[in-house]
């Protein structure tokens, strides 16, 4: 099972409600997989700017004098604002590299969840609708975003197998289904400097879409090679800092369902999670092919 | 032929009981039905508020005529007997999944395996379907007057799946003795699927899906193909190992 939901906003005046509207969507998908669940939303870029999203288990101690700290060790001034288990670190965009080797180094038990200069992940074990409650999802405001609600197979229930996955600046993904050949894609893409921090196959192809970015594919074409390398069962939802795209394995028998207005794309397992999206019964409803990559940049 | 019309149109105008499923709740809907037995005055339903839900009208052993007003989530009219369900919207994976009588239409698409396993009835779908549609039919007919996806007919028994646009790749995989009517293109056939002869009973039978499946107006038996099984797989034959 698992449950996806996305949105990509076209219209801006849905900016400040685009945290509330994916919570929603990804809570009616709630028995799709009631294991772990995560969201990746994207917020407006700020000139300059760049941001970590991090977590910890044991945020109280780990958070405590993090933002002095990593002040110390950058020589910049930095922003720490902690929710819950999580926190955003806000950083000038050319210290985003020496901030994340600091945080590992200060910190070694927290985990980066994110970075880049829009994504902000928060995920954990739990429902969606506590999962959402604790960071305040509906709150936020932003351009797209993507939510995943999981059915754990392929490995644990820990927050690190928890969706989405991110493995490049500002690229996440979320997968409905299970890898049969993640470890081969892995052992070659460690070889080829790929970091991973978990044995879950959702990761593997989270890094295999940054490892073609990374080395000069589009988004379309970096999905596009996922049907051909990555062999299992999936449809992926991913986004990057300006586009969202959506790709079904050959058998497709993981479930998809779009929508589009002048307003919005959306995603969703199912349709009952987009019912309750803003004209919904004039939109423009169809269940992707097969095969056949989609994607929407701004 | 024995030639019985599906639905009267004209029945849609009757006067309704409406069923708000989003107030009262699926499992009151599906108990509901499930007492309507026989010779009920009740026979005429319209349930609104469905939002994509699951399961909706499943199991219903009536000739009662139901209207789904909105989109429907899977397994929409499973196991119907007897009714007439319409969803007035698109229905999800698995509408009319294993039918055993009945009609059911759906005005929209309809998601993967639609009519799965089906023993009876006519499901109409009047949009696209997509894969798996009539996956393993055993005496289901089903009409689609758009197109449908890849693995339709798979191992279907028997029964008529009649298509008005194209059939997506390996159609009728494996297929028994379902009949397999296609006007548009074939992607590709599944192994043991051929094409074959269109001979006088199967205009006939054409003629009257079209017309019970509400697309004789749109579309002409000398339009279609046929296709079924070549009949080599049915008993293990080394050669064929690779078919399997």
């Amino acid at each position: 099972m698992c449950g996806i939901v996305g949105l990509f906003l076209k219209d801006p005046t849905l900016e400040p409600q685009l945290g509330a509207m994916l919570a929603e969507m990804l809570a009616t998908m709630t028995d799709r997989g009631p294991d772990s669940a995560g969201i990746a939303i994207y917020r407006r870029a700020r000139d300059g700017r760049a941001k970590l999203t991090v977590q910890s288990p044991d945020p109280a101690s780990d958070f405590d004098g993090l933002q002095a700290d990593l002040e110390q060790a950058v020589g910049a001034p930095v922003q720490v604002a902690v929710k819950d288990t999580h926190a955003v670190i806000d950083v000038p965009d050319d210290r985003l590299n020496s901030t994340r080797a600091a945080v590992r180094a200060l910190r070694p038990a927290v985990r980066i969840m994110s970075a880049g200069e829009g994504i902000e992940i928060y995920k954990e074990v739990g429902l969606p609708k506590d999962v959402a409650a604790r960071f305040e999802i509906a709150s936020m405001a932003g351009t797209h975003g993507i939510g995943h609600t999981r059915m754990a197979t392929e490995s644990a229930v820990t927050t690190a197998g928890a969706h989405p996955f991110s493995t490049g600046p500002d690229q996440c993904l979320v997968h409905n289904g299970s890898l049969s050949n993640h470890n081969a894609v892995r052992r070659s893409l460690k070889r080829d400097g790929m970091a991973f921090e978990t044995e879950n196959d959702t990761e593997v192809a989270a890094a295999f879409l940054s490892h073609k970015i990374r080395n000069g594919s589009g988004l379309g074409e970096a999905m596009e090679a996922t049907l051909t390398d990555l062999d299992g069962f999936f449809t992926f939802v991913v986004g990057t800092r300006n586009g969202f795209g959506v790709v079904r394995d050959p058998i497709a028998c993981k479930p998809a369902v779009m929508a589009e207005t002048d307003q919005y794309v959306a995603f969703g397992s199912e349709y009952r999670a987009m019912v309750s999206l803003p004209g919904i019964e004039a939109a423009r409803v169809w269940e992707p092919e097969p095969a056949t990559v989609y994607f929407w940049e701004r | 032929m024995l030639h019985t019309a599906t639905i009267a149109r004209s029945d849609l105008d009757r006067p309704r009981q409406t069923f708000d499923l989003a107030a009262q709740g699926l499992r009151a809907l599906n108990e509901m039905l499930h007492q309507l037995r026989g010779q009920t005055n009740e026979t005429a339903w319209e349930i609104v508020n469905t939002k994509g839900s699951h399961a909706i009208a499943v199991g219903v052993d009536a000739p009662i005529d139901i209207i789904v007003r909105g989109t429907t989530g899977y397994y929409c009219a499973g196991m119907n007997k007897q009714a007439t369900i319409r969803v007035d919207g698109s229905a999800g994976p698995g509408v009319a999944e294993n039918m055993m009588s009945g009609t059911v239409i759906v005005e929209g698409d309809a998601s993967q395996y639609a009519g799965a396993t089906g023993r009876g009835g006519l499901l109409v779908i009047k949009g696209n379907a997509s894969s798996r549609c009539g996956i393993s039919m055993k005496g289901i007919d089903i009409v689609v007057h758009g197109n449908i996806g890849h693995m339709s007919a798979f191992m279907a028994q028997s029964g008529n799946l009649v298509v008005l646009g194209d059939a997506g790749e390996a159609l009728g995989d494996s297929l028994y003795e379902a009949r397999l009517f296609v006007r548009g293109q074939v992607k590709s056939l599944g192994a043991d699927c051929i094409e074959k002869e269109m001979r006088p009973e199967h205009y006939e039978v054409l003629e009257t899906l079209l017309q019970r499946g509400e697309a004789d107006a749109t579309a002409d038996p000398s339009q279609f193909r046929r296709y079924g099984s070549a009949r080599k797989l049915y008993n293990f034959n080394i050669d064929n190992a690779s078919s399997y």
